[in-house]
């Protein structure tokens, strides 16, 4: 089945309109705001801090606690249930998994760096996001980062490879593979990557590309939140 | 291919490319890889002759051996009592760091320093798992009476203080204000005056927001002018 | 951190001051923004106070009436104390502090009578349309309990009818109709402290520390009281209570000029 248009009329290799903001949440060390299409997420970042229960601490080093959250309105049709399910606990994984590459925490032994993600509003591409808000907060927050980290859905929907995966486009009747990726955008290092659907593996290899053409342009506009947060006034 | 992408006090994030040059020293907040000299951390460019460092804008406190800095007094023991300097974990102030004077075995503590006293006193030892030892043994460290604490970013508290003492005597001077700063970004303000304690607040607040701009004494001054109308 | 600790907030106020400046029974400064989750929500706003920020959301749907009020749909309130929003807040199931907030908003809206529960059936007996209102702090710099009930409010407000096909006993939520949820009575929850022998109007972080009372009052348009919750750990006597809701009403009315 060909997939001639997209639904939102975008060009197959180009991003949603983007936005961020640093800085959101005076009370957390760190935080960011992230919006892509129509997909809002806030992360928040505390630490490090104090971690209970004991028996979780690590004296080598500090851990990182990843927490993602729908709010219940936010999702399109029904009302989502409060609390975490099975997916956002999944979810809380792999974004740990993506941001801790890039973070040093050997030096606060026994102490944990909580990061919270909140999805305002969702329209597919929740859970990068949620990284890429949650990367821009731990910045923010002043943690020493070897890059930045940026993620991005691309896919297949029809016959096309797609970046910036929509919610149309993942419920798309004749067939659609969504892969999330989150990517170290100077060197194209993978921190994330799921995959459900069907792909050969020289697609796989050109959505590799295009995902790291589409991390390198959010880095930019995560720079530019940076930025404009700590810019001389 | 030698090249420096950024000027001195630019302000970069992390992943930025600092360098590409072989002649560079990375040093804090940066780091090699290959030819490039990469930003670690969100800071302003220093570049001192061939050291290329960051100067952090942002961060939580992290005990280092030598530094002075404002506790709060969480718990009073037998022999110990605990402080909250702002770290994930809390700091030690040993009995025999307590005070120059001798202290009786089973005194009771709480007369030399109670729950929730503010302390002026300096980290003495850091080790590898983070326990921290405080002193309260040495010049200008004393208990804090009266007066407020506000939290400023640590990296920003060589521009509270300024060269040899200039701003903070500037702003004490001009609100008749004692004040102290700690390394771990608390800071002790002072005065009969309420009013007084609000400008000087205000003072400290507006450094810790613009600290890298330039002609930051001349703006702090005329702040300064504004608000007690001297 | 939040600057002031008790002895210095108790301290400042026996001066008539307070941390930020404000007059002791005068409100920081509130921003109302609708439809910040247009997408998804049947109705959504963001209100902050100060610095306190609280997003509200309204979804809608079709179920079964219960059995003694066969013609009426109702409300269900939930607010979440995010550990987003807070170093004090935990994660996990909500905590009593969560369900108290929660239920004090619903008592606001409930016992205001804002909304006509009968309006919202669709045919007595088997089906009404049920409110789902949760309520999220984004931010907390001090009372939360007004700012929630606002955003609360306000997402109502914001709040339109999807559309109910009858046939196939669905709510098409990708249609929505023109209908607003119709609302009365304009009920505003004001909260006042009271920290050794003074009152204070919207508190920080660091005077809700010190406080040793707390009265939130609901009331509506014609002044009178339809909700109330005490907190903390003090006793108040009859004059206190009675001059803390006093407060309450006039800062109330005051708001209501606002708002509209």
């Amino acid at each position: 089945m060909t997939y001639e248009k997209r639904s939102d009329g975008r060009k197959f290799d180009e991003l949603r309109p983007m936005e961020a903001k640093v800085g959101v949440i005076p009370r957390a060390d760190g935080s960011a705001m992230f919006k892509t299409g129509k997909t809002i997420a806030y992360a928040a970042v505390y630490g490090p801090r104090q971690l209970h229960p004991s028996h979780m601490r690590n004296p080598e080093t500090g851990i990182l606690r990843c927490n993602y959250n729908m709010m219940s309105f936010s999702g399109s049709g029904e009302r989502v249930r409060p609390g975490p399910s099975r997916r956002s606990k999944e979810i809380g994984l792999v974004m740990e998994k993506a941001l801790l590459p890039v973070l040093d925490l050997s030096g606060f032994p026994n102490s944990v760096v909580d990061v919270f993600v909140e999805l305002l509003q969702t329209d597919a591409g929740t859970r990068c996001a949620g990284i890429t808000a949650a990367s821009l907060a731990l910045a923010d927050a002043g943690f020493m980062m070897k890059d930045l980290v940026a993620a991005v859905s691309v896919g297949k929907v029809g016959d096309k490879l797609v970046t910036d995966v929509n919610k149309e486009e993942e419920d798309f009747e004749e067939g659609a593979t969504d892969v999330p990726i989150a990517m170290l955008p100077r060197t194209g290092q993978i921190t994330l990557l799921q995959l459900d659907g069907k792909v050969s593996k020289d697609e796989l290899k050109t959505l590799l590309e295009n995902a790291k053409k589409a991390t390198k342009e959010i880095y930019e506009v995560q720079k530019q939140a940076l930025k404009e947060k700590y810019g001389a006034k | 291919m030698e090249k420096i992408n950024v000027k001195d006090k630019d302000l970069v994030v992390p992943g930025e490319i600092i360098a590409e040059s072989m002649d560079y020293i990375p040093a804090a907040g940066t780091y090699r890889d290959g030819n490039s000299i990469i930003a670690s951390q969100v800071g302003i460019v220093s570049i001192e002759g061939r050291l290329v460092k960051l100067i952090p804008l942002s961060g939580r406190y992290v005990p280092r051996s030598g530094d002075t800095v404002i506790g709060k007094v969480t718990s009073v023991g037998f022999n110990n009592w605990f402080v909250d300097i702002g770290y994930a974990n809390e700091a030690v102030l040993p009995l025999k760091e307590a005070t120059s004077e001798y202290i009786d075995k089973g005194a009771d503590l709480s007369r030399y320093y109670d729950f929730g006293d503010y302390i002026a006193c300096q980290v003495i030892r850091v080790t590898r798992s983070m326990a921290i030892d405080l002193s309260m043994r040495g010049p200008g460290l004393r208990k804090l009476n009266g007066g407020k604490i506000i939290y400023i970013t640590p990296s920003k508290v060589p521009r509270v203080i300024g060269k040899q003492g200039s701003m903070i005597n500037l702003i004490k001077d001009k609100t008749g204000c004692k004040i102290s700063v700690g390394q771990n970004g608390w800071v002790w303000i002072q005065a009969d005056d309420p009013k007084s304690e609000m400008i000087a607040t205000k003072a400290v607040e507006e450094i810790n927001k613009k600290a890298q701009n330039s002609g930051l004494t001349e703006h702090i001054t005329s702040l300064l002018s504004k608000e007690t109308g001297k | 951190m939040v600057n002031g600790s008790k002895k210095y907030i108790k301290a400042l106020l026996q001066k008539g001051l307070r941390e930020d400046g404000r007059k002791l029974d005068e409100y920081r400064n509130v921003e109302i923004e609708y439809g910040v989750s247009a997408k998804s929500a049947e109705g959504s706003a963001r209100v902050k106070i100060g610095g306190t920020e609280v997003v509200a959301g309204v979804k809608m749907e079709v179920g079964e009436p219960f059995p003694d009020k066969p013609d009426q749909g109702t409300i269900v309130v939930n607010a979440e104390l995010l550990p987003l929003s807070s170093p004090d807040f935990e994660s996990g199931p909500p905590g009593v502090d969560s369900i108290e907030l929660s239920r004090v908003v619903d008592r606001g809206i409930r016992e205001s009578k804002t909304i006509d529960f009968k309006k919202l059936c669709i045919k007595s007996g088997e089906k009404v349309w049920l409110l789902f209102i949760d309520i999220y702090p984004i931010n907390n710099e001090g009372n939360l309990f007004d700012a929630a009930a606002l955003a609360a409010f306000a997402a109502l407000k914001d709040a339109k009818f999807p559309v109910y096909d009858e046939k196939t006993e669905k709510v098409k939520y990708d249609e929505k109709t023109e209908k607003h949820v119709p609302l009365e009575n304009l009920p505003m929850a004001c909260t006042v402290l009271k920290i050794d022998d003074k009152f204070i109007i919207d508190p920080l972080i660091a005077e809700e520390k010190a406080a040793d009372a707390r009265v939130t009052t609901v009331s509506i348009e014609d002044g009178s009281i339809c909700a109330m919750q005490k907190g903390g750990e003090k006793p108040l006597n009859s004059e206190e209570l009675v001059k803390m809701v006093e407060l309450s009403l006039s800062k109330a009315a005051e708001f209501r000029k606002a708002f509209k």
